[in-house]
Order: C-alpha cells, then structure tokens, then sequence
C-alpha cells in the first residue's frame, strides 16, 4: 500500500504506473464480461456498462465539485460563514481585481482577433504555394510546446538588461530596439503595455490553430462558387472578401469561440512570466493565487464562477450562431 | 452540396455526426495535410490559379515570410542558447552564436543530473502522462459506443449534458476536488493526478469519439448483429479496427495536452515524487529566473517529446482539432 501512494525510485514508480493500467483494464474486462454473458442484455445494462464508468467519473469530478464551487463563492474565506454576495462585490471593488477583470477581458477580445486575422491571413498567403506544408509547419509547431515552454522562450525575447554603458543586450526585443536606436524597455514591468506583450506570446501559440482549421475551410470552398465570381468579374482581394470570407464564416466563428474561451482560462503563461504581478493578473490565475495561495476559498471560488459566467455568452452566441446557419440550409 | 454544408467539418460544436470522418471533413483535414498532392488535379486547378494571381505577388510573399520568420526565431534563439556556455548565454544575444559558434552538453548536464534533477522529473511526467492518456480514451470509447449505438431512455439529453460540460472551466472543480483527494488520504501520490486528467479529458473525448463513431454506416453494425454478435464483441471487432485514426487522433490530443499542463499538475501534483517538468521549470522560473542556461536547456527537454510525438504524428492532430477544435 505504501508503495501505491509512495512511490520513490524510477522503478517504483513505473511499477504504480503498470498496476494502475492493469487495475483499471481488470475492473473494465470484469464489467464487460458481466453484461456480455447473458443472451440478450437489455439496452439499459449494456448502456450503464459502457456509459456508466465515464458518467460517474463526470459526475463525481465536474458536476458535484462545480456545485460546491459555486456554493462556496458565496461564503468566507474559510468556507464556513455565509457572506452572500461580498466576494463578488469585493472583486468589483478592489482596484486590484477590478484589474484582473479588465485585463481578462483584453486578453479574451485581442487573443481571438488578432490570431484568427493573421491564422486567416497566413492560410490565404501560403495556399497553393509550393513550400505550404513546410510553412504551415513553422506556424503550427508552437502547439506542441507545453505554455511553461513558450513562457521561458518569450521571457527570454523580452530580457532587459539595464543601459549600463555598453547596451549589451540578450533579449532580441531589446537587442532591436537597440539597434534601432531606442532605449530598452522593461516589456514585463511597465503597465499597462505588459499584458499586451503576455497576449502575445498566447496568439503565437494560438494563430496555428486559426490558420490550420481555417485553410481547410477554404480548401473545403466548391470550385463551382469561384468559377461562378470569376466569371462575374470579381478578383483578387474582392473575392477573398466576397466569396472566401462568406463561405468560411461557420469556422471563423468557431476559431473566435474557441480561442476566446482558449484565452479566458489561460493560466500557464501569466503564472510563469509575472506571476500576475506588474498588474498583468487575469481571472484564472487570479483564482489559483487567492484559492491556492493566500488560502481564501470564498473569493477564489468566486473567482471562478466569473469564469463561468463569462464563458456562458460566448457559448451562447455560438449556439445561437449555429443555429442560424442550420436554418439558412 | 452547399458552402455552409461543405465547411461543417471545420465546426466546433457541431453535435452529432458532421465529424471529420464525414466526405466534407475527409477533405478537409486531407487538405490541410496533402494540399501539395493535390494542387495538380484537375478539380483543384481553376481555384489554385484565381489564387496564384490574385495573391502571388512579392508583397504577399513577403509578408508570409515575414509572419514564419517571426513565429521561428523565438524557439531558435531557445534551442541556440541552449548548448551556449553560461557566461556566453548570460552575457550576449544568442545571435553573436552565428559569428562565435560554441557548443557545450554542460547546460543539459546540470538541468538532468544536478541539483535541477530534470532527469527524475522527466519520468514523473511520462508515468503521469500515460494512464492520463489511456484510461479516459478507454472510457470515452465505450461512453461514446453507448450514446451512438445503444438504445436507452434518456440518452439524447444525457450526452448533450456530457457535451455542454465541455464550458465548465477545470478551476471550478479543483478545490472541492483537493479536499476529497486530502481526506481519502491519496493526496501527493500519482492517483489524484491520474484521475483528474482522466476526469477533465471526459466531456471533449466523449464528443469527439462519438462523432467518429457516427460515421460507421449502420449497415456493419447490423451485419455483426444479425450474425448474433453483443454489444462488447461488436466493440471490439467491428468498431475498434475502424476507429483506429480517429483514436489516435484523439491520443495525440490528449498525449500534448497532459504533457504540457500546469494547472493540474501544480494542484494535485506538485509533491517532490510526483511533480512532472512543467511544474519544475515554473519553479526555476520563480527562483532563478536569470539562469537563462539552466531555464533554455530545461526548456528544451520539457519540449523534445511532444515535438518529436507532434511532427510524427501531425497527421491525427489535425483530424482532431478539426473533429472538434481544441479543448474548451
């Protein structure tokens, strides 16, 4: 037992890791075989044996603890004195948090835009070119590395070392303004400009994303809707705007939606870069430094029924946009 | 078939069977990956040439080249510094690397085997990261078998239900979670991070799986079950072989996102035996935040896997992310 909850060595550790598959493949082979020996089981059974495992597992992980969440937001911070709504009116009143909810809402409209506008972009300039595999590569590859990774690549692009004579720096964003003749900026430091400069690093991770869902969207367009604008005269920036833009507005919608909730609950990026200090805190770490670190349950569930909150209408207006589009066909 | 029906296969919440596997998606996801295979064909070529002239000029070129160059030079810069002495890294652009090459192992040296410990930490992730990975597949599967081809009262809302899940941020569940975790008395071992991700993997697997599984035409099923097959033989034998791409597309999904996650991990997971790399190399960060040789070379080692699972397996990635965009 002690093994299971203690594992020390490689070894050890890796033999916790095959037990907990094997276990995990015995209770699944013990249910399966339950319901396949009698002749016939009824729906139901068969339903609870597949379904059931995964619906109890939801239940128990993400419906019951998002209601006691949502319960604990309206009591103190030891979660034992009713306080109705003051943590949400804390976080309206303190300048502080006031801040993170205005920065959240900058990275939740800026992150989207910006990254479907260049995904869009990109896609359009490098279709039907013949380096557009590897080119879509390069933009892609961000994804695969972990925000923690990207974090300390891009604290590395915004190092700044102080004007001491020399101007060496070694930070490539300080390095050009150097050259170009500027000071060195302090890009993590100085407000309200560092959170821009955190958004950033999101949309160079996101914009992969745009461009691969939205360049199989337009290679998705049917030839016969070109050949039709062509031979009405429309071209070139025209068409794009006329033809291309229109037919793939179902996936624009769903790059903004996803990216916009993508960037709600962005968590890994302001954590490694600032920590949330220099005011670049957002909602969801916001939430890890009050429920985790300062020990204040209440506000930092609170905290994350406004996350809830505010995906809702976006969900909403995707929903509503959806069906719409049903209806048009 | 209409404009609005042939991008479907691009569309996030698209319930029920619009997937990728469908013939608009099918094309979509290849083109996204064969698109060079395909400039050549026929149907493809009045489009590809409108395109060609209308945006081949050096303008358009070059600002494409402008966005890869950009996108490229932060991680090339990481991966230069990484095998650049320390007092090189500390005291010069990376770039000087290009007139003054160095090499040295040393950085990776210290980052695995000194007091950083990478080398420990880089196990604790990949035993984190494989049961994370197998256990909710297995268990979106068989969900997912059940809303598409079992019959059962109540089914349609359950698994919208599963679906809508999909909006409910992960930070709204962990603290009710924690608590539980601290009084079973499992809280710091391998369990509690195991069965979060296998939790929070849930309501996207379930979708995505079922929306593949849509796609199989009723007909093999019902062929296997006239020949007087269960619902477990047909899971296995009909279904299973056919859903292999859409499973590891689904896996890869899973694989970069286990891997790459903090907020689990600092959670449930950040005991000294347990703590995975991400966790680790955002500690460094808090600490030591001016070791760019120790942060460039842990860095790079948090990376190397998923790069390497990401560019061998590209292919499935995309099919996943257009099945159903990224985790919400």
């Amino acid at each position: 037992m002690d093994l299971l909850l203690n594992a020390n060595s490689a070894g050890e550790k890796f033999t916790v890791m095959i037990i907990a598959i094997l276990l995990f493949v015995a209770v699944m082979t013990i249910i399966l075989f339950a319901v396949d020996r009698p002749r016939n089981v009824p729906g139901w059974l068969a339903a609870i044996a597949f379904a059931g495992p995964a619906l109890l597992l939801l239940i128990f992980g993400l419906v019951r603890p998002a209601l006691i969440t949502i319960y604990q937001a309206f009591f103190d911070r030891t979660g034992e004195n009713f306080v109705g709504t003051d943590n949400l009116a804390q976080i309206f009143a303190t300048p502080d948090l006031r801040q993170v909810i205005y920065n959240t809402f900058a990275w939740t409209i800026l992150t989207p835009l910006v990254a479907t506008f260049l995904g869009l972009l990109y896609a359009v300039l490098v279709d039907k070119t013949r380096f557009e595999a590897v080119a879509k590569a390069l933009i892609f590859l961000p994804m695969a590395i972990s925000m923690v990774g990207a974090s300390i690549i891009w604290r590395f692009v915004y190092d700044y070392r102080a004007d001491i004579g020399d101007n060496t720096q070694i930070g490539l964003a300080n390095q050009v303004l150097v050259w170009l003749g500027f000071e060195p900026y302090q890009f993590l430091l100085q407000q309200p400009w560092n959170t821009v400069f955190l958004i950033i690093v999101f949309i160079w991770i996101q914009t992969g994303f745009a461009m691969t869902v939205l360049s199989a969207a337009i290679k998705a367009i049917p030839d016969d809707i070109t050949e039709a604008a062509k031979l009405d005269g429309v071209s070139g920036v025209q068409l794009f705007r006329f033809v291309t833009v229109p037919a793939i507005r179902p996936a624009l919608i769903v790059v903004l939606t996803t990216l916009a909730i993508g960037s709600l609950k962005v968590f890994d990026i302001v954590r490694t870069m600032t920590g949330g200090q220099f005011g670049t805190s957002i909602v969801a770490n916001e939430f890890y430094t009050q429920a985790f670190r300062q020990g204040d349950q209440g506000l930092g569930a609170a905290l994350a029924l406004i996350l809830f909150i505010l995906v809702v209408p976006i969900v909403a207006y995707n929903v509503r946009q959806q069906r719409i589009s049903e209806e048009v066909r | 078939m209409s404009t609005t029906d042939r991008s479907r296969g691009a569309r996030v919440s698209d319930a029920a069977g619009a997937g990728v596997t469908g013939p608009a998606g099918t094309l979509a996801a290849e083109g996204a990956e064969n698109a060079d295979d395909r400039v050549g064909t026929p149907v493809r070529r009045s489009r590809a040439a409108t395109f060609r002239k209308s945006m081949s000029n050096p303008w358009a070129s070059l600002i494409a080249i402008v966005i890869a160059v950009l996108w490229t030079i932060p991680t090339a810069g990481l991966l230069i510094s990484s095998i650049r002495p320390e007092f090189s890294v500390k005291n010069t652009g990376w770039w000087t690397w290009f007139t003054n090459p160095e090499f040295t192992a040393n950085n990776y040296n210290l980052v695995l085997y000194g007091s950083e410990g990478f080398a420990t930490v880089f196990i604790n992730t990949i035993v984190i990261t494989l049961p994370a990975v197998v256990i909710p597949i297995t268990l979106a599967l068989l969900a997912a078998y059940a809303f598409a081809w079992i019959e059962f009262p109540g089914r349609d809302w359950i698994f919208v239900g599963v679906f809508a899940l999909q909006i409910v941020p992960i930070q709204i569940a962990l603290i009710p979670l924690l608590t539980d975790y601290v009084n079973w008395g499992i809280a710091g071992s391998f369990w509690p991070v195991w069965l979060s991700h296998s939790i929070f993997a849930l309501p996207l697997a379930v979708f995505l799986l079922h929306n593949f599984m849509k796609d199989i035409p009723r007909s093999l099923i019902e062929a296997a079950m006239v020949d007087g097959a269960g619902h477990v033989k047909i899971f296995f034998q009909v279904l299973l072989p056919v859903l292999t791409p859409a499973i590891a597309a689904f896996a890869v999904f899973q694989f970069l996102w286990v891997w790459n996650d903090l907020l689990v991990a600092l959670i449930f997971g950040s005991a000294q035996n347990t703590a995975p790399l991400t966790v680790r190399l955002a500690n460094i960060v808090g600490t030591r935040g001016s070791e760019w040789h120790l942060l460039t070379a842990g860095a790079f080692i948090s990376m190397i896997v998923p790069l390497v699972v990401f560019i061998a397996l590209q292919r499935f990635f995309v099919r996943g992310l257009l099945a159903g965009s990224v985790k919400g």
